[in-house]
């Protein structure tokens, strides 16, 4: 400090302009902005983003309607109805099957404006139906778009994967799925699947139009 | 862009162009008013900073006086108390203005469901983009004003066509049915009629 007020000749001169050094020093410093709607940086790989419903790997839906979810979030946001899975045909009245064993999630929502993306939910879920995703461009401009339903939050069939309804791989039990003997959907749902597919076009578009709110 | 000659130009070709030109200005230059309530207004801040940088998008000060801004960024939690205060700075704001609610919180009352929170900030002021998160990271919020952009600001209509944008949203409004008369979506018995997700 008392070299400082002292000062040379020189030191005085630069003075009044030594602060604009700061600034013409940074025009040589690399740009650290971020030019977000052009270029996106990745997120932290465990970031807590919008949520997924995943599948197993023949399709079926993992969510089994057991509400821990909901019963967890702290904000309320989400809203869970089970029913339970119907093996017998559509001509008899069945309802058709949607996830392995007893009950699947027959309603599901997630209202993103309750929702604090705490992650207690994926905590919660037993089956590892729900998880997390890294996507976070939630922006909308109402209210009730931002409830997001079951066929939103519903993982894409992937490859060897089946839509629901159709029954579980045969000779398989529900624990099978989650010591991972089912790899694929079998021939066997694949061709009950292309049999029954016009049957369930009625029922999945109700259950579609119980969901949306 | 003050209330001039393309408030009485008739509607059409000539209009659309002026609605165009204007947007463009409104969009390339909106100020933010200050309105940082809780933890999303760290966030607010970090979209200032270098890092972000907000002044990108044409918003190169955080308005501290409300006369000045274009856009009020609620962000945080606005409680019974806030409530009015939040009111007064929005009509204390010079049309044209628009209204982000930033984070949960602020747009549906959020984790706080509770007497002392205002469940919305669209209880008191019109919002035209809602933004979720606890709190929104900054390109979330960045996101969400590039959709104000897109959707509300650049082709806002003017004169004659902002008339008859405001004939059909009143009678939109008017026609509009209260949420607990309108028909259930779902058969899930004892439950039809109340709204689960208030």
């Amino acid at each position: 400090m008392a070299e400082e007020q002292k000062g040379g000749f020189f030191s005085d001169l630069f003075a009044p302009v030594a602060g604009f050094g700061v600034s013409f020093a940074t025009m040589f410093r690399k740009i650290p902005t971020e030019e977000y709607p052009e270029v996106k940086w990745p997120t932290a790989p465990r970031y807590h983003g919008r949520h997924q419903l995943n599948r197993h790997p023949d399709g079926l839906e993992k969510c089994v309607g057991c509400e821990l979810c909901a019963w967890a979030c702290p904000a309320d946001a989400i809203f869970v109805e089970g029913a339970d899975n119907d093996d017998t045909p559509v001509s008899e009245g069945g309802t058709g099957r949607y996830s392995p064993g007893e009950r699947f999630g027959r309603i599901y929502q997630i209202n993103y404006l309750r929702c604090i993306f705490c992650g207690l939910c994926i905590e919660a879920c037993p089956t590892r139906a729900l998880t997390m995703t890294n996507f976070y461009e939630l922006a909308d401009d109402n209210r009730a778009d931002l409830i997001f339903t079951k066929e939103q939050l519903l993982a894409p069939l992937q490859s060897g994967m089946l839509a629901p309804p159709h029954p579980m791989a045969e000779g398989m039990e529900e624990r099978d799925y989650y010591l991972g003997k089912v790899t694929k959907a079998t021939d066997a749902q694949q061709q009950w699947s292309d049999e029954h597919a016009a049957e369930y076009t009625v029922s999945s578009t109700t259950t579609s139009e119980g969901e949306t709110r | 862009m003050g209330y001039g000659i393309e408030e009485k130009l008739p509607s059409g070709i000539l209009l659309s162009s002026v609605e165009e030109i204007v947007g463009l200005s409104h969009k390339s230059s909106m100020w933010p008013v200050t309105f940082g309530l809780a933890c999303c207004a760290i966030e607010m801040m970090a979209v200032g900073g270098p890092h972000y940088d907000i002044a990108r998008f044409g918003m190169e000060r955080f308005s501290a006086s409300p006369r000045q801004a274009d856009l009020m960024i609620v962000a945080g939690r606005v409680s019974q108390k806030m409530a009015p205060v939040v009111r007064q700075v929005y009509d204390q704001m010079a049309n044209p203005k628009w209204v982000i609610s930033m984070g949960v919180c602020a747009s549906s009352g959020g984790m706080f469901n509770n007497y002392a929170i205002v469940q919305g900030v669209d209880h008191i002021i019109p919002v035209d983009i809602y933004l979720p998160g606890c709190p929104p990271r900054p390109e979330m919020l960045l996101n969400a004003i590039v959709q104000l952009h897109k959707e509300k600001v650049r082709h806002r209509p003017l004169g004659a066509n902002r008339a008859a944008a405001a004939k059909r949203a009143e009678e939109a409004a008017m026609a509009a049915v209260p949420t607990q008369l309108q028909p259930a979506t779902h058969d899930h018995g004892g439950y039809v009629g109340k709204n689960l997700l208030a």
